[in-house]
């Protein structure tokens, strides 16, 4: 099983990304399972979801307290609330909204144990800017996502958005997705070669 | 059908008399194929007026609607009296849920008569001043704002009677009720505003308004009439004496029920989506005096010690009411 | 057809199938969702003929339900909580007239204090009110069980309340399996009325019964919830048979037949239990789980027959009875009248507090070596119950216990003195 949580504040369609990670993953003929850590509603407030994707049926219904992997849409949550808390420590993955590095972020240090290739960045809003006109990550973070962990391809996430959202708001989220991925993919690419060369 | 203003008291009966009129304004209760709806046998006290009233109510809207007709009725005398199990004097479909509830109720039988096609079938929600002004407020409130396709039809006997009548916000002011009792300083029920329902109808625009009071009961039989031919909510507010509960003779109810119009404090009228559209005269008003006098539950008013400022503060409401209504006759020429 | 989407959107899927005639709702969370949908697909005339009544309050509801049910029309609302209450004068009114209104309980607690989260006090509440009570473990169970409600219900001549958990399954995404219209239709024949108000034959509804006929009333209504004992059973069987899979029946056992430790829950903490089994089995343990679907009528049978070979009980319930302690398992000890094990209640999960592996690890274990507490509530923080309880014994006051608790944290949100 690999749970995946995702963190952010309301109005930022934090849940909403969760529900497509597990869409991407039931067209890959996995089972998953999408639910949000239930407040009140508010915007700006923080705001928590959990993903499982598995091979068998999902029983656990409890929220997920350790983490495979974090997606995180809005940094000014790292200082405030606690992101990490039950991340496998080394072998987590972290993905970022921001256009920051990890270490202008001020988590250089707490992260210095884990997998390099496995900490990204994506700057996720901007993107949505860019190709939907409207500052929502959640979108680009999952083609990032699928770049980072290669749990999901590419076409199964452009699929979940379509499935989600109508017409030409679904293409400008694919299209930002599909930025995330590449910028991530290349990202990659390039750590991978310095790591070679090292 | 129309109501023609037959006055008899030239002739000094009160009865309701059919021989002069036209044969399609006659009273539906004349007729030998009336349905009686409300069949005899039920439980009601001597001189019931809810029973009267209930009676040529639904046996109107029977014959307005060619007996397709389905009642929800609250709780109450009328349920009460009418079901005495295992039998029922009801020749109609017709159901007893709750008390607060009837509004609610027979807007399901409503939306179940729609979604089966079955737009000949109509719904009569039916209860008294209890269930309609208190408890059962909410509930009408919906009906009315969704303009579901019932008529409420409430039966002010102006106190919760079949619990031994205690006081709703249908009692007038000053009246004795076992939870208003005439001791104190203030004995009987308190000089509030009032809870006019009809007004309240009236202000959710509803389709069709109306009092009435059983003295007049072809003007009753009219209104019902009236109101079957109109699709969406409706409301008609009916004064019904008790002669138990106010403490008068059981003959007297019809005779009350005129007295409560004649000195205004019961204003006969209808409207529609929110306006007045008609208003039932009064060609001599009347002191309330002669209205309060027979009923014992305004005794303490009268007597050794009469207290001449309630009886004139009550008369101001109905003075008010004459005002607003315009309920005097312009005086003939 | 596989679908992955939200649960409620799955029920009304379901609810959607079976051709309701007059759905009526008022919004209450967690249920929205649900009545959202339905309201959604009437308007398009995705659902037709179907009548959807907004109406304003959940007394309201329910008595719109009634109306339309005595009216011959296949009725349907959905509630939670606060709004469960509200409606209880029809509840009972429903179930004493004999109506086969089918409702969703999207379970949550009940204030005060007020908590929009999940447990099971609003059915509990309700458990004596002659419904028939089922309980879904999985968004699946939720979907299929309103099918077989509305079959079972129109069956017996009494109403159903399908009770899933509020948020945990409403507001979860999982994969669903949507049967299609033909065969819901095979299996759900269309609503006839024993009674109905109708002027082609008149009746009347709803009389007052005194004291002479009211024992044998009552008794009947008893009798005919028991009858659905027997014919749980047999649709679950019909479900399987047309379906496809196992949803619905009394009780669902899972590694019971030589487990010594068995642990009896409803709902959706069962996924939580059975994977705690699983982890505990692979270490050597005899722990299985018995999950309650049908809680009213109580199968005590079933229950006595898959507990009464273990050494001790576990219940573990979403619910209190203050004054006395755990409703599910006074239901249950009723099942086991008479035989000799260890029984233990546990009140977990209230309020939405999650019930995590972790702690059920740490329960069962205790349950095993025998050092679990008659009653235990878990992961309560005595810390804050106890300096709350200390500072009672020195001065007795009244007020709100959730503000009051606050004077001891240091925080004070109310002037509560």
């Amino acid at each position: 099983m690999f749970q995946i949580r995702l963190h952010g504040r309301g109005g930022q369609g934090v849940v909403t990304g969760a529900e497509m990670l597990s869409v991407a993953a039931f067209l890959q003929g996995r089972h998953a399972q999408a639910f949000p850590s239930f407040g009140s509603e508010r915007t700006g407030a923080p705001v928590v979801a959990f993903c499982r994707i598995d091979d068998r049926e999902i029983r656990l219904r409890e929220p997920i307290m350790e983490p495979d992997a974090l997606i995180i849409q809005d940094p000014t949550l790292l200082h405030q609330v606690e992101v990490f808390s039950g991340l496998k420590p080394g072998d987590g993955y972290i993905l970022i909204n921001t256009s920051r590095s990890f270490d202008e972020l001020g988590i250089g240090e707490f992260v210095s144990g884990f997998r390099p290739e496995r900490l990204r960045t994506v700057p996720a809003t901007e993107l949505a800017v860019k190709h939907v006109g409207r500052p929502l990550p959640n979108a680009a973070l999952l083609g990032g996502f699928a770049a980072v962990t290669g749990l999901l391809d590419l076409a199964s996430v452009a699929a979940a958005i379509r499935d989600k959202f109508p017409g030409r708001v679904a293409e400008g989220n694919v299209a930002a997705a599909t930025a995330a991925y590449e910028i991530v993919k290349q990202e990659m690419k390039e750590a991978a070669l310095n790591a070679q060369a090292d | 059908m129309s109501f023609q203003p037959i006055k008899f008291y030239q002739t000094g009966t009160f009865t309701v008399g059919n021989r002069l009129l036209a044969p399609d304004e006659r009273s539906v209760q004349a007729n030998m194929q009336r349905t009686n709806s409300l069949n005899s046998g039920h439980r009601a006290c001597q001189g019931c007026g809810e029973a009267l009233g209930a009676r040529y109510a639904i046996d109107a809207a029977m014959n307005a609607t060619a007996n397709q007709l389905i009642a929800a009725n609250a709780t109450g005398c009328l349920e009460v009296f009418s079901t005495p199990y295992p039998e029922t004097s009801w020749q109609i479909p017709w159901i007893h849920s709750l008390f607060g509830n009837t509004a609610a109720v027979a807007t399901g039988i409503a939306a179940a008569l729609k979604v089966k096609g079955r737009r000949d079938v109509r719904v009569i929600a039916q209860g008294g001043d209890g269930g309609t002004t208190d408890i059962g407020f909410g509930c009408l409130s919906g009906m009315f704002e969704r303009n579901d396709d019932v008529l409420f039809i409430c039966y002010d006997n102006e106190a919760y009677m079949n619990t031994g009548v205690q006081r709703s916000s249908a009692t007038p002011p000053a009246a004795r009720t076992a939870t208003t009792m005439a001791v104190g300083r203030e004995p009987g029920n308190v000089f509030g505003q009032g809870k006019n329902l009809p007004l309240i109808a009236m202000a959710h625009f509803i389709p069709y308004v109306a009092t009435a009071t059983v003295a007049e009961l072809r003007d009753l039989e009219a209104k019902v009439q009236r109101a079957m031919e109109i699709r969406g909510a409706r409301y008609i507010h009916i004064f019904v004496p008790c002669p138990l509960g106010w403490g008068h003779e059981a003959h007297d109810t019809i005779r009350i029920s005129r007295l409560v119009k004649e000195t205004g404090l019961f204003p006969v009228f209808e409207a529609e989506h929110g306006e007045v559209t008609s208003v039932s005269k009064i060609r001599r008003q009347l002191p309330v005096e002669e209205y309060l006098r027979p009923q014992k539950r305004f005794a303490h008013l009268f007597g050794d010690a009469p207290r001449l400022e309630t009886i004139a503060h009550i008369q101001a409401y109905a003075d008010r009411n004459v005002r607003r209504f315009a309920l005097l006759e312009e005086a003939a020429h | 057809m596989l679908k992955q989407i939200e649960g409620s959107l799955g029920v009304a899927e379901a609810v959607a199938l079976c051709r309701p005639e007059v759905i009526c709702a008022y919004p209450i969370s967690p249920q929205t969702h649900i009545v959202e949908n339905l309201g959604e697909m009437v308007k398009t005339g995705a659902l037709a003929p179907c009548e959807f009544i907004n109406v304003e309050s959940e007394f309201s509801a329910m008595s719109v339900a009634i109306g339309a049910s005595a009216a011959g029309a296949r009725a349907y609302t959905a509630t939670a909580s606060q709004g469960l209450l509200y409606m209880v004068e029809a509840i009972f009114n429903a179930a004493g007239l004999g109506l086969p209104i089918v409702m969703t309980v999207a379970n949550r607690a009940i204030g005060a204090p007020i908590n929009i989260w999940n447990d099971h006090s609003d059915s509990m509440s309700q458990r004596d009110c002659g419904w028939i009570q089922l309980f879904a473990e999985t968004n699946q169970e939720a979907l299929d069980l309103h099918i077989q409600a509305f079959r079972l219900g129109e069956e017996l001549s009494l109403p159903v309340m399908v009770c899933m958990d509020g948020f945990i399954l409403t507001h979860a995404y999982e994969r669903l399996d949507l049967p299609d219209q033909a065969q819901v239709d095979a299996y759900l024949p269309r609503y006839e009325p024993r009674q109905v108000l109708d002027p082609k034959e008149p009746v009347s509804i709803g009389a007052m019964v005194g004291p002479e006929a009211f024992t044998e009333v009552r008794y009947l209504a008893h009798a005919k919830q028991m009858q659905a004992l027997e014919l749980i059973p047999r649709h679950a069987q019909e479900f399987r048979a047309i379906f496809g899979r196992d949803s619905g029946g009394l009780v669902r056992e899972y590694r019971t037949s030589d487990a010594t430790t068995i642990v009896v829950a409803l709902g959706s903490v069962l996924g939580t239990i059975k994977d705690t089994v699983d982890e505990m089995r692979r270490e050597g343990h005899r722990i299985g789980a018995l999950g309650i679907v049908s809680f009213r009528p109580f199968p005590l049978a079933e229950v006595r027959r898959v507990l009464h070979p273990a050494q001790r009980v576990v219940v573990l319930e979403k619910s209190l009875a203050v004054g006395i302690g755990g409703i599910l398992s006074a239901n249950v000890r009723m099942a086991l009248s008479g035989v000799q094990l260890h029984g233990y209640t546990v009140i977990a999960g209230l309020g939405g507090r999650p019930i995590t592996r972790k702690s059920l690890h740490k329960l069962f274990r205790e349950a095993e070596r025998d050092e679990l507490q008659p009653l235990t509530f878990l992961d309560l923080d005595w810390n804050i119950v106890n300096r709350v309880l200390e500072r009672e014994k020195r001065e007795r006051r009244s007020g709100p216990i959730a503000e009051t608790i606050l004077r001891d944290v240091g925080v004070v949100a109310a002037r509560v003195a």
